[in-house]
């Protein structure tokens, strides 16, 4: 069969039905757009989600499942069941086994923002994504009792700057009527982005978090028994219990027995996760809605696809004669069906060309917002070899609905006569 | 059907274009087979088919260019016994020996006047290598002799008149220097001085070429163009 001239047919018959066409392409582009759209966020959400924490072996809470201590330590979501006394965290940090230890102590919120009091271990200890470590866009990590570093997000929603004071308010809900006003904390860095949820939290010092709660035992400040932050300074601040705790474990083969040791502590009820297996079990959960929005694109181009094979076949009456005097030039049956099946296949891989230059140009233009608006980092980067895959689908997909008015064509043009129909 | 006007043509020292005898075809095991006259025609003559609508002319042209098989009888076109070659092969047949012009809608609308008179040598090496010098040259020859303004030839045929559309087709049919021309009542869309002008010009390219024409119309008063003619009748008149 004659390739070239098929193809030079097929392109010039596309270009002449260029108004009809461009609907029907318009339509295939946008389902592209979406189906490769969906994929590519897909795949960086995924990854920005799998690789939230990084670096740590072990996550250690009062005894709970592995997905509520992994959903409020990592993502700030939900309460802790309870808290681990400080003389455990001690007796965990002498364990020869654990290289080091960083405590975590929730209860607190800015804004709506999570506050975490910690040590500066989180700030050397804490990795993210393929294990980078956290780094400060302003000022440092903080020093004093009073001090706050804050996640990108909320420095940038808030519009804070390093210097400005902060007052922040008891328990984690987003409305809060008890503030700790009386215990303003300075803004001594604020943390770059990293696209998980440290860019939505506060953090301060153990400390600072013990300070503000003086006077608060019941829960609420009791008149007379809160103090001032000089005052508050003077006192003995250590904590009484933390809510968790990150785990680095000398040895990596030793993870598994210090684990059980942990879960197994006679000193109080404990649970140590592995942060890796709990978040890929998390994102199984979160799968399946990913996996079917996917699915529902599939549907949409297959339903361009049939739009398209519909146009084909309306066409093909109209075609008729053209189609007699390429047979009665010499154009064998085969060569007339495979101009339908080079004319879709043709304007799919228009279609994902301009899905491609499409989906390029919203990226570009919709990252600054998906990062303000969802914190998440849409990058553009190369296709991957499953993206690929997906895109190169389309072509094919086209190619076999195709063959239906190819195999009309081709029978057609058979049973036609010499003469074209009037 | 018969033969009305026995003017059957039959030089036989000469070549034969066509030869036919006792040619039938049914479109259905359920119909009665339509029955050909025998026809011989010498290369390089040009015959006039004369029949009324339902007559069987486009039947017996689909035979000739070897769109469908004969059900009985001999069929030889240029020689070449067309009934045995297979469907792929009559293809080429046609695509290599034989020009068409239809009555109207002769064009691919997508395509230039230049590129519609060019197609047969891009289906067929054999009628690009007879196109002399080249295909283009040849195809520029002849819509200049066809009368078609050069302005034209690069254009979309959409802008061009039935008659220059006619012509462009008549220019596709002779390029390659096909030996036989069939025209399926090519001036029926034309006026009169369109219709004698675009026979002469047909006419005088094919004696040019030396190319035999089967030239079918309902218009008897065009017989008198051709060396031969034929007259169909319809199965009605048969009937009758």
């Amino acid at each position: 069969m004659k390739i070239k001239l098929a193809l030079s047919l097929a392109l010039a018959s596309l270009w002449h039905r260029k108004g009809v066409l461009a609907l029907v392409t318009l339509t295939l582009t946008l389902s592209v757009s979406l189906l490769l759209g969906v994929q590519y966020l897909r795949q960086e959400v995924r990854q920005s989600f799998t690789s939230t924490i990084a670096g740590t072996d072990l996550i250690v809470g009062a005894r709970s499942g592995p997905l509520n201590l992994l959903l409020y330590t990592v993502f700030h979501i939900g309460d802790a069941t309870n808290n681990i006394r400080w003389s455990t965290y001690q007796s965990l940090k002498e364990d020869p086994r654990i290289d080091w230890l960083v405590p975590i102590s929730l209860g607190d919120n800015y804004r709506g923002y999570r506050v975490v009091g910690t040590d500066p271990g989180f700030y050397r200890h804490f990795r993210f994504g393929n294990d980078r470590p956290l780094q400060m866009q302003q000022g440092q990590w903080f020093d004093g009792v009073f001090e706050v570093v804050m996640g990108a997000e909320v420095a940038r929603r808030m519009q804070h700057q390093v210097g400005d004071k902060i007052t922040l308010s008891h328990g984690t809900g987003r409305i809060s009527f008890l503030d700790h006003g009386d215990h303003p904390f300075t803004v001594s860095g604020i943390l770059a982005p990293t696209g998980t949820p440290v860019d939505r939290a506060v953090y301060i010092s153990l400390e600072g978090m013990e300070a503000i709660h003086i006077g608060w035992e019941t829960g609420a400040p009791m008149p007379g028994r809160t103090v001032s932050s000089e005052q508050a300074l003077q006192r003995d601040l250590t904590p009484k219990s933390i809510t968790a705790a990150l785990v680095g474990i000398e040895r990596r083969v030793l993870t598994f027995q210090v684990q059980r040791a942990i879960n197994t502590s006679s000193q109080e009820p404990l649970s140590a996760i592995l942060p890796g297996v709990a978040l890929s079990e998390l994102w199984r959960l979160l799968g399946q809605f990913e996996r079917a929005l996917l699915a529902i694109t599939v549907f949409v181009v297959i339903t361009s696809l049939v739009g398209l094979v519909a146009v084909l076949l309306t066409l093909q009456a109209q075609r008729r004669r053209e189609i007699a005097v390429l047979r009665a030039t010499g154009a064998s049956p085969g060569l007339i069906a495979s101009l339908y099946a080079l004319e879709c296949t043709l304007l799919a891989v228009t279609a994902c060309g301009l899905a491609l230059l499409l989906g390029a140009t919203g990226i570009a233009l919709a990252s600054p917002w998906l990062l303000d608006t969802w914190g998440l980092h849409v990058a553009l980067r190369p296709l991957t070899p499953d993206e690929w895959k997906i895109l190169a689908g389309v072509p094919v997909a086209a190619l076999l609905v195709s063959l239906l008015p190819a195999w009309r064509a081709y029978r057609g043009s058979l049973h036609q006569g010499l003469t074209p129909p009037g | 059907m018969t033969i009305v006007t026995n003017a059957t043509p039959g030089n036989l020292s000469q070549p034969l274009a066509l030869l036919t005898h006792g040619l039938s075809f049914r479109w259905s095991e359920h119909e009665t087979p339509i029955k050909f006259p025998d026809i011989q025609l010498p290369a390089g003559e040009h015959l006039f088919l004369q029949g009324a609508s339902g007559s069987g002319k486009s039947t017996l042209l689909g035979l000739l260019a070897g769109m469908s098989r004969p059900t009985g009888g001999q069929l030889s076109v240029l020689g070449t016994e067309l009934a045995s070659l297979s469907r792929r092969k009559r293809d080429r047949f046609r695509a290599d020996h034989q020009g068409v012009i239809f009555q109207q809608f002769n064009l691919v609308p997508y395509l230039s006047a230049l590129d519609n008179v060019l197609l047969p040598c891009r289906l067929s090496s054999h009628r690009a290598r007879r196109a002399t010098p080249t295909p283009l040259q040849q195809a520029e020859t002849l819509l200049q002799a066809l009368d078609v303004p050069g302005s034209h030839w690069r254009k979309s045929v959409n802008h061009l008149s039935v008659g220059q559309q006619q012509r462009v087709a008549a220019a596709r049919a002779l390029i390659g220097s096909p030996p036989l021309i069939l025209a399926d009542e090519p001036t029926s869309a034309l006026d009169a001085d369109n219709r004698d002008r675009f026979i002469e010009l047909l006419l005088a390219q094919c004696q040019h070429s030396e190319t035999s024409v089967i030239f079918v119309s309902h218009d008897r008063s065009l017989a008198s163009h051709f060396h031969h003619h034929i007259s169909l009748t319809s199965r009605q008149e048969e009937a009758a």
